[in-house]
């Protein structure tokens, strides 16, 4: 029998083409000769009217092709000239609003695209951008959520206070709750925006093939068969006149899940237009000042406890800054309001958010998408429950679990998917006796007296979540056994170093009983799958995993109806093995599976020794039909997921870190982690992903933020001055620890894992950075983060002062 | 029209004639003219080190380095660092074993910067392995694999040498 791929640390099969250098990344389509290159000219303001743009300068340059500005995309089609689409409308977003794909009249934020110009190469292109002029009439920038809520200027004139969307949820009645709890706190915090920031930025390559009438786009996006729709629409064609590839993609993160991005849609413009393949690259700055950011949210806690630190009500209202528009809807802010409550029952519960525009770039998930600063807040929350009633951290933690016994448990709030909040299994407890176990909890205050002893101070953070992943609608999957018995299978969500052609194939290789070599997974491709939504919210796995271990078995089901035929056997005496389908206790009785891929597909013509076994001279009973009724020649199997609802991922992070007395550096001296995604289909594929959120959270706990100032200018758009972790500010070794809760919503029992490592982090770390301090500076909350080194020193200053 | 420099490019001991102007970057000469896409731009101003590539043996940053200051120098790409037959090199090995690697976008940049690192350094300390990589971005791994991946290329390497 051969060995069960599922759980196993098979290494990837697609590291052969990326360390040979053969990766296709979008930049890399299309390098011959003749390809255009475009540019685009951005807003240098944050708030501006457009008085006039001139354009006469960029057209006597050589080697120019075109520029394009609002007032010519209505030749392309009127919805050309449209405002971009709202992707994910909501009732409470009353006043959503979305930019054009090139500035009309008016722009928003420093980096909103103005003009396109297209050319030989990008050197050029640029140069033309620089010889555009435009006269701006200067409107005052909204910058920050203060700015934001005081409403003294407003971003766009129609919005009234800002605000694009309000929203409350509630479950009980939490502000009577806490009004009658024998104990009560507030708590005001903080969370900067950061970004996801991929090696590899936006891209977009476009080639029109007159002779199919026939669109052909590559970009590096999160969802291909999202922006195959976007495009047919805005250009007036018919969707099967569009194909779209998403080749290797650079990392997304979530960033690229937003579509269309206005160069997804100039691109194929123009290509048509001039008849010519055209390329958009973004460069670094363009990334920082004109794709999106996250995390930005005010937050205001009430929580009402009892004696034990057992929640009684929890009354929670945030601010959410989304920039400049609104393409994306709440899934950010509707994440936190209901991720935040994590593995705890509040008894009561209410959360009010309001979503609001500034002069800023446009926010979209990243990674996490709103469960970070969720976690936060309701972590901050159980640490000053703690410190409040004098019991450790843990204790208050375990009190407000749900049990193991109350799944399915139901939050009684609505999700970002539109369905019920309601988990499906874990076991919260049991994980954070492994966490306590791994980070060595109970053995800390030792360490930190230890420590003290040599004039150390060092403090410890935990910090749990629990992550709803795998939303729906649906996803959907091809495999197709070839007659040489090579296993092709296509599934539609795309791939951003997550591995999916090698957790895939495992999946397929164990259901049908193949060898893993012999699987080859493509992704992402409209071609070859057009039904699919999307990578995000931790799903590929599950939705995909799901769907293709689904459309596998049914390739299965139909090559052991052929062989039991052929080998004149009953089907339930078959089994596959290595690709040969035969007889259980008679191996001689044996047929492989390209053989019956022959006999699935009875022919009248042979062009090789394979195919002349299946012409109709060669095959099948001349009493029936050569393809059964209710049948189709070939095979393969297809089949679609749609589960119910998410299935609810969880984990814990604890961490030790130690805060120098005088200079106020921050540390880490231990980081560990339990994670529940239910089965592990390749357990080094989701440890690189925990060691990869991780990361990403190190960076957004202790040194990235967007610095915008008051002008709305983004001062440190490069990798220069937005400081993302090199190896030199992350732990040196991550302790992992896994729980195994097999979700009951889909057949493999997986959970998503992407997102997961960087949830907890700014909880964690402001957890451990205030434990820390505590000795020389009690009562010190870290309430705002990120927090670096000189901003820890400066709380000091001020809490020691306000307290001396 | 802009004036044109003919330049002589020895890349994994190939030489390649183009034509181009002074301000094309050796980046977008390699990538664009010789069509070696294997090295990668991550932020063009010398920060990620995606784009690091062999100058006579020598870790530089192709966005830094203008197409027309290379000719004279021998430059290896990732796409240089495969064996003559085919197989992969001690570095990409190990990253294939380690898990090194996950959206591949980085990774070329870190395969020439170790590549040049161990031949300096054959047999690093652990905390010599996180110093050698310590100039090089990456977003995706966390960089804990890529570390035991250079710790792992210096065992193969001297396992190579050895026997």
């Amino acid at each position: 029998m051969t060995t069960k791929l599922m759980g196993q640390k098979v290494q990837r099969v697609e590291d052969q083409r990326f360390l040979r250098g053969n990766g296709r990344y979008v930049d890399d389509v299309a390098v011959e000769g003749g390809t255009l290159h475009a540019a685009v000219l951005r807003s240098p303001h944050a708030h501006a009217r457009i008085l006039d743009i001139d354009v006469e300068a960029v057209l006597d340059l050589e080697g120019v092709h075109a520029v394009f500005t609002w007032d010519d995309l209505a030749s392309c089609t009127p919805q050309m000239a449209e405002p971009l689409p709202l992707l994910i409308p909501h009732p409470a977003l009353t006043h959503g609003r979305t930019q054009y794909a090139l500035a009309k009249d008016e722009v928003n934020y420093v980096g909103e695209a103005i003009a396109f110009v297209v050319a030989d190469d990008r050197y050029i292109a640029e140069d033309a951008v620089g010889r555009i002029r435009v006269d701006y009439e200067f409107l005052p920038p909204v910058v920050g959520i203060d700015a934001a809520r005081a409403a003294t200027s407003l971003v766009h004139d129609d919005v009234p206070g800002n605000i694009g969307a309000r929203l409350e949820q509630n479950v009980g009645d939490a502000p009577a709750a806490i009004a009658q709890a024998p104990h009560r706190l507030e708590l005001d915090l903080t969370v900067e925006r950061s970004a996801c920031m991929p090696m590899e930025g936006r891209g977009t390559v476009a080639r029109w093939d007159p002779d199919l009438n026939r669109l052909q786009l590559w970009t590096s996006t999160q969802s291909s068969t999202g922006v195959r729709a976007a495009v047919a629409v805005k250009m007036g064609l018919d969707l099967g006149q569009v194909d779209v590839i998403t080749p290797d993609v650079g990392g997304g993160f979530g960033v690229k899940i937003n579509h269309p991005w206005p160069e997804e849609l100039l691109v194929p413009m123009a290509a048509k237009a001039l008849g010519r393949t055209v390329k958009f690259t973004e460069d670094r700055r363009e990334h920082f000042i004109s794709s999106a950011h996250e995390r930005g949210q005010v937050q205001h806690i009430e929580v009402g406890f009892d004696d034990d630190g057992r929640l009684l009500g929890l009354d929670v209202e945030f601010w959410h800054d989304h920039g400049a528009y609104t393409p994306y809807g709440l899934i950010v802010p509707i994440i936190t309001s209901t991720q935040l409550l994590g593995p705890y029952k509040p008894q009561n519960y209410k959360v009010v958010f309001e979503s609001l525009y500034t002069n800023t770039v446009i926010v979209t998930p990243y990674r996490g998408a709103g469960r970070p600063q969720g976690c936060y807040a309701m972590e901050r929350t159980m640490d000053a429950i703690a410190a409040y009633l004098g019991k450790d951290r843990a204790e208050v933690r375990a009190v407000n679990f749900i049990q193991p016994d109350e799944f399915p448990y139901d939050q009684g709030l609505i999700f970002q998917d539109g369905r019920e909040l309601e988990y499906d299994s874990g076991d919260y407890p049991a994980m954070l006796e492994k966490t306590k176990a791994l980070v060595g909890w109970d053995e800390f205050p030792a360490f930190k007296a230890e420590m003290a002893a040599q004039g150390r101070q060092v403090g410890i953070g935990l910090a749990c979540y629990v992550e709803g992943t795998g939303v729906g609608p649906y996803e959907g999957a091809h495999v197709h056994i070839e007659t040489s018995g090579k296993v092709k299978v296509a599934t539609g969500l795309t791939t951003q170093g997550q591995g999916h052609a090698t957790v895939f194939a495992q999946l397929v290789a164990d259901e049908l009983g193949v060898k893993f070599e012999d699987v080859e997974v493509v992704t992402g491709d409209t071609r070859r799958m057009p039904y699919a939504v999307g990578t995000f919210a931790s799903r590929a796995a599950v939705m995909s995993g799901s769907a293709i271990h689904l459309a596998a078995k049914r390739a299965k089901e139909k090559a052991l109806k052929i062989a039991a035929e052929a080998l004149e056997a009953d089907e339930k005496d078959l089994q596959i093995v290595d690709g040969v389908v035969s007889v259980k206790g008679s191996p001689g009785t044996s047929i492989d599976l390209g053989t019956v891929s022959v006999l699935s597909n009875p022919l009248r013509y042979a062009f090789d020794e394979a195919s002349k076994a299946a012409t109709q001279f060669s095959v099948g009973d001349p009493g029936k039909p050569p393809v059964p009724e209710d049948d189709e020649p070939g095979l393969e199997g297809k089949d679609f997921y749609s589960p119910e609802r998410a299935t609810f991922a969880s984990g814990m992070h604890a961490v030790i870190v130690e805060t120098d007395p005088e200079t106020a550096e921050i540390t880490i001296l231990k980081y560990a982690v339990v994670h529940d995604c239910g089965h592990l289909i390749n357990p080094m594929i989701v440890e690189g992903q925990i060691h990869g959120g991780v990361a990403q959270g190190v960076g957004g706990a202790l040194y990235e933020r967007m610095a915008y100032d008051e002008s709305g200018q983004l001062l440190n758009a490069s990798f220069m001055d937005f400081l993302m972790p090199y190896v030199t500010e992350v732990p040196d070794g991550i302790d992992i620890d896994h729980l195994e809760t097999p979700s009951p919503l889909n057949p493999l029992g997986i959970k998503g894992a992407g997102e997961a490592g960087v949830i907890p982090s700014a909880a964690v770390f402001a957890a451990a950075i205030e434990d820390a301090e505590g000795t020389l500076h009690p009562g010190m909350g870290i309430t705002a983060m990120p927090i670096s080194p000189s901003e820890l020193y400066a709380l000091r200053q001020s809490h020691d002062g306000k307290n001396s | 029209m802009e004036e044109l420099h003919d330049v002589r490019l020895s890349v994994n001991g190939h030489t390649h004639e183009i034509r181009v102007p002074a301000r094309r970057l050796l980046s977008d000469a390699l990538r664009h003219d010789l069509r070696l896409t294997g090295t990668h731009v991550g932020c063009e101003h010398g920060v990620c080190g995606a784009c690091t590539i062999l100058v006579d043996g020598a870790p530089t940053r192709a966005c830094l380095m203008f197409a027309v200051s290379a000719q004279g120098s021998e430059i290896t790409t990732v796409e240089g660092l495969t064996r003559p037959d085919g197989s992969l090199g001690p570095v990409q090995q190990a990253f294939m074993e380690c898990h090194g690697l996950q959206c591949g976008f980085c990774t070329p940049g870190f395969l020439t910067t170790i590549t040049a690192g161990l031949r300096d350094n054959p047999t690093p300390t652990h905390d010599e392995a996180r110093d050698m990589v310590a100039g090089n971005l990456c977003r995706c791994t966390g960089y804990q694999n890529i570390v035991k991946a250079v710790e792992r290329a210096a065992e193969i390497a001297g396992e190579e040498a050895a026997s």
